[in-house]
């Protein structure tokens, strides 16, 4: 008898560690998923407008992440090793760099579509991607003429001696870190109100009309090129928080927009290019995706099951989840 | 054209023919379009070609030479350098740019001819070189003779592309590029990933196949090998001389590609694919067939290349690699071969030559040179320009040295003639500091403002924004050759785009809306 019981404890622990683990991965994937929605969602919309895949959308997120650090720095954090002097309160220091990294990438990314895209509207389609590409190199390389290939640390451990990571919510035996709370709550704060703004106001009806048929919406007077600008506006100011996001995580290096970039592009497909919903729920599925397969496969091959995910979905359904199927008209 | 026969209303009955009008139209018959051509496009390159004056004469007389003869001479002196130069280097910088001038010509197969954006080119690049050095070499200890596996590898190649073309029968334009991107990403995987598949070592992982254990055959034709390195232990020109056969081979056997049915239909394709296919062209066919001949040339490419180094790395089958090849390609002229191929040996030597600050400086400055002069000519405005450079530059030299000594503390990098020049011209810090992203963001924010002003304003704004130029070339980029090199890739590939997507050679598009 004692011996059934003992056996039974020890599987009871060991279907409640499979449980902690369970969760810690969906936590993980949680992080992941917002980071990459918010990126999917600057391809998305671009997508959406332009017809245009915006090859520098990675780098802008980069920059973003840059633009993040700079602003740690400056406002006294000091690098590997220091603690956090707290002039003003974390949760302002945060606030300040997601604005200012926002507002940073809106300018970066109006900058790119005023010269890089623009000229090239009614060129043959291959000459915006073939643009996009070189835009993504320069700024990439441009960064790292500036400011090296070194990894840049936020040391986001050394803030308030640790708070974001220590403190936090138990769920049962998971304890889930302040700074992924933070990171998933302001993802959905900033696509809720993304959503709000295309669904609710005048320039998100004009938004959505541009993307329905260009020609039509400029014939019944909308003004095109502020709908592209205010696009561009809209999903570069996503990026730089979602490069902030991760880079609170993971150092931050100048070619981390390449594969942030793909990943990004990958959850819109997902989703159905063109799909605000779908790019967040493309977004979260492949976080998830990712996060159960470093957890229980191998962390190695993650990339690859992501670009099998990828193709698999371009050929056999390349309106996505949330999509529509395309019809061409002639 | 006569106005009489823009409105023949004008004229009284059409089925009787005016007088003269047969003489108009026997006049017109030299220059008359061909059927099913439109007449402004038929113009359109006569139009361009009767440029009268010294420059217009020359380009006449350049356009006269034969193909053949263009090749002729390449070939000629790719096959002097080896006797001409002693330097390894310089004989590597030739190897180099003929597997690059290979790679292009693969790729304006894709990308020229067909249309089609295909970010994975270097994938194929790299199966060539992967396949020849598992199949010829210790690492599987296979050895099959260069005949053989060559042959093998290029069909390889031409197979995988094939399979990899095959979403083209779904996906238009972005979404193929992007699933050949993704291609690229998964080959990049594979080839870090791949030394532990199931307990095989596949692909070597992060070092590559290569070394003692694993080391590549060199080429071998009939038995006879032809050793990587001398027996001084310097680089074998004979490879230099198997290149330029391949590249023969394949430039000839391309061009012939491009004339037949194949290539006029490719041509279509990339115009327009819905009325190519109305006409009855097998338009997935030809995508597919696009994307399988710049495969094969790319393996084809790989197997020299991997031949020659004794090993292959995955570091070498990166997205630079690809951006630069695509650099060759849109500078040269999509479409055009010869374009290519001196698209090719600009950007590769230029490359190169970027490497050494004291011959950067040279470049920077002839670039900036030719560059005024082709867009201000030989006029007034070139002078104010360039005196106005010359003599703002002095001045904030001797201003800025009285403010501070340690602003003009540094001196120019690198050697040749115009250090000096430069010492005394160009503000150089002891060190820059927080001034380098500055000036670097400013310089590209300032040229990017060029483009939105004109007139007399953009003179006055250009004198500056040289002077600045010049500045951060002296002080940033010098120093940095690694990220100036694909800085100037990705501005070319912009810049291009915008102003001249036709590049140097390719002919460029007429739009009939």
């Amino acid at each position: 008898m004692s011996t059934l019981s003992v056996l039974f404890d020890a599987s009871h622990v060991l279907a409640s560690q499979r449980w902690d683990e369970f969760l810690q991965q969906t936590i993980n994937g949680l992080t992941l998923g917002s980071v990459y929605a918010l990126i999917a969602l600057g391809y998305s919309m671009v997508y959406g407008v332009l017809k245009l895949l915006n090859f520098a959308h990675g780098d802008v997120y980069m920059v973003g992440a840059f633009i993040g650090f700079g602003m740690i720095q400056w406002l006294g954090f000091r690098g590997a090793g220091d603690t956090w002097a707290p002039v003003v309160s974390t949760w302002f220091v945060l606030l300040v760099v997601l604005a200012v990294s926002m507002a940073g990438t809106a300018g970066l990314g109006v900058a790119i579509e005023r010269f890089a895209y623009r000229p090239l509207r009614d060129a043959p389609r291959i000459a915006p991607l073939i643009s996009a590409l070189g835009v993504s190199f320069f700024i990439a390389y441009s960064m790292q003429l500036m400011f090296g290939s070194q990894q840049r640390d936020y040391n986001a451990f050394g803030i308030d001696n640790g708070k974001l990571f220590l403190d936090g919510v138990d769920i049962g035996n998971v304890r889930v870190p302040l700074l992924r709370i933070i990171i998933i709550v302001s993802a959905f704060v900033l696509m809720l109100l993304l959503w709000l703004l295309v669904t609710r106001t005048r320039t998100g009806k004009a938004m959505r009309a541009t993307s329905f048929d260009r020609e039509a919406a400029a014939m019944m007077g909308i003004d095109i090129d502020r709908v592209i600008v205010f696009t561009f506006v809209l999903g570069s100011a996503l990026a730089g928080p979602a490069g902030v996001m991760f880079a609170l995580r993971a150092p931050a290096s100048v070619t981390m927009g390449f594969v942030a970039g793909l990943k990004g592009f990958t959850a819109a497909v997902i989703g159905g290019i063109g799909s605000i919903p779908g790019a967040m729920g493309g977004g979260l599925i492949l976080g998830m995706a990712e996060a159960y397969t470093q957890g229980y496969i191998s962390s190695k091959w993650s990339d690859l099951f992501v670009f099998v995910i990828l193709i698999g979905f371009m050929l056999f359904r390349p309106q996505g989840l949330f999509g529509k199927a395309d019809i061409r008209k002639v | 054209m006569s106005d009489d026969r823009l409105d023949p209303y004008d004229s009284g009955s059409l089925s009787a023919p005016l007088p003269g009008a047969a003489e108009a139209a026997a006049a017109e018959g030299a220059t008359s379009p061909a059927v099913g051509r439109d007449e402004w496009v038929a113009r359109h390159g006569a139009n361009l070609a009767g440029r009268g004056g010294i420059v217009g004469t020359i380009q006449a007389r350049l356009a006269s030479v034969p193909w053949w003869a263009w090749l002729a001479v390449l070939v000629a002196i790719v096959a002097l350098i080896p006797v001409g130069f002693e330097s390894g280097y310089v004989r590597r910088v030739a190897f180099d740019t003929l597997i690059y001038m290979l790679l292009a010509l693969g790729l304006n197969v894709v990308v020229g001819w067909g249309g089609l954006l295909d970010l994975g080119y270097i994938a194929f690049y790299g199966i060539g070189a992967y396949a020849y050095a598992m199949l010829s070499s210790s690492h599987f200890d296979v050895h099959l003779p260069s005949l053989v596996s060559i042959p093998l590898i290029v069909a390889l190649g031409a197979v995988v592309g094939l399979l990899i073309g095959l979403p083209s029968w779904r996906l238009s334009g972005d979404y193929l590029a992007i699933v050949t991107l993704f291609f690229f990403q998964l080959f990049i995987t594979i080839t870090t990933n791949g030394d532990d598949v199931f307990g095989i070592d596949l692909t070597g992982g992060s070092n590559g196949i290569s070394g003692v254990a694993a080391s590549v055959d060199p080429l071998s034709f009939f038995g006879w090998e032809l050793p990587q390195l001398t027996d001084a232990g310097a680089f074998n020109v004979a490879y230099i001389y198997v290149a330029l056969v391949v590249f023969v081979i394949v430039f000839v056997a391309l061009r012939f590609v491009n004339l037949s049915r194949t290539g006029r239909a490719w041509r279509s394709l990339r115009e327009d694919p819905l009325a190519a296919e109305m006409m009855g062209m097998p338009i997935n066919w030809l995508k597919l067939m696009a994307f399988s001949f710049g495969a094969a040339v790319a393996a084809l490419t790989g197997t020299i290349f991997a031949s020659l180094n004794a090993g292959v790395f995955p570091n070498t089958f990166q997205f630079p690699l690809l951006i630069t090849v695509y650099a060759m390609v849109i500078l040269g002229g999509a479409g055009s071969m010869g374009g290519v191929v001196l698209g090719a040996i600009i950007v590769n030597v230029l490359l190169e030559v970027l490497r050494e600050p004291g011959d950067a400086r040279y470049v920077f400055y002839v670039v900036v040179l030719a560059g005024l002069v082709a867009v201000l000519r030989f006029s007034v405005r070139l002078v104010v320009v360039l005196g106005g450079t010359i003599l703002l530059g002095f001045a904030v030299h001797v201003i800025t040295s009285v403010v501070s000594d340690r602003a003009v503390a540094g001196s120019p990098a690198g050697g040749g003639f115009l250090t000096g020049a430069v010492d005394r011209w160009v503000v150089l810090p002891d060190s820059l500091g927080a001034w380098a992203p500055i000036s670097y963001v400013a310089l590209v924010a300032a040229v990017l403002l060029l483009t939105t002003i004109s007139g007399w304003w953009r003179i006055a704004a250009l004198v500056p924004t040289l002077y600045l130029g010049a500045f951060v070339w002296e002080n940033v980029m010098l120093a940095k050759p690694e990220p100036t090199r694909y800085i100037l890739l990705g501005a070319i590939l912009v810049t291009l785009m915008v102003a001249r997507p036709a590049g140097i050679l390719g002919e460029r598009r007429v739009e009939i809306v």
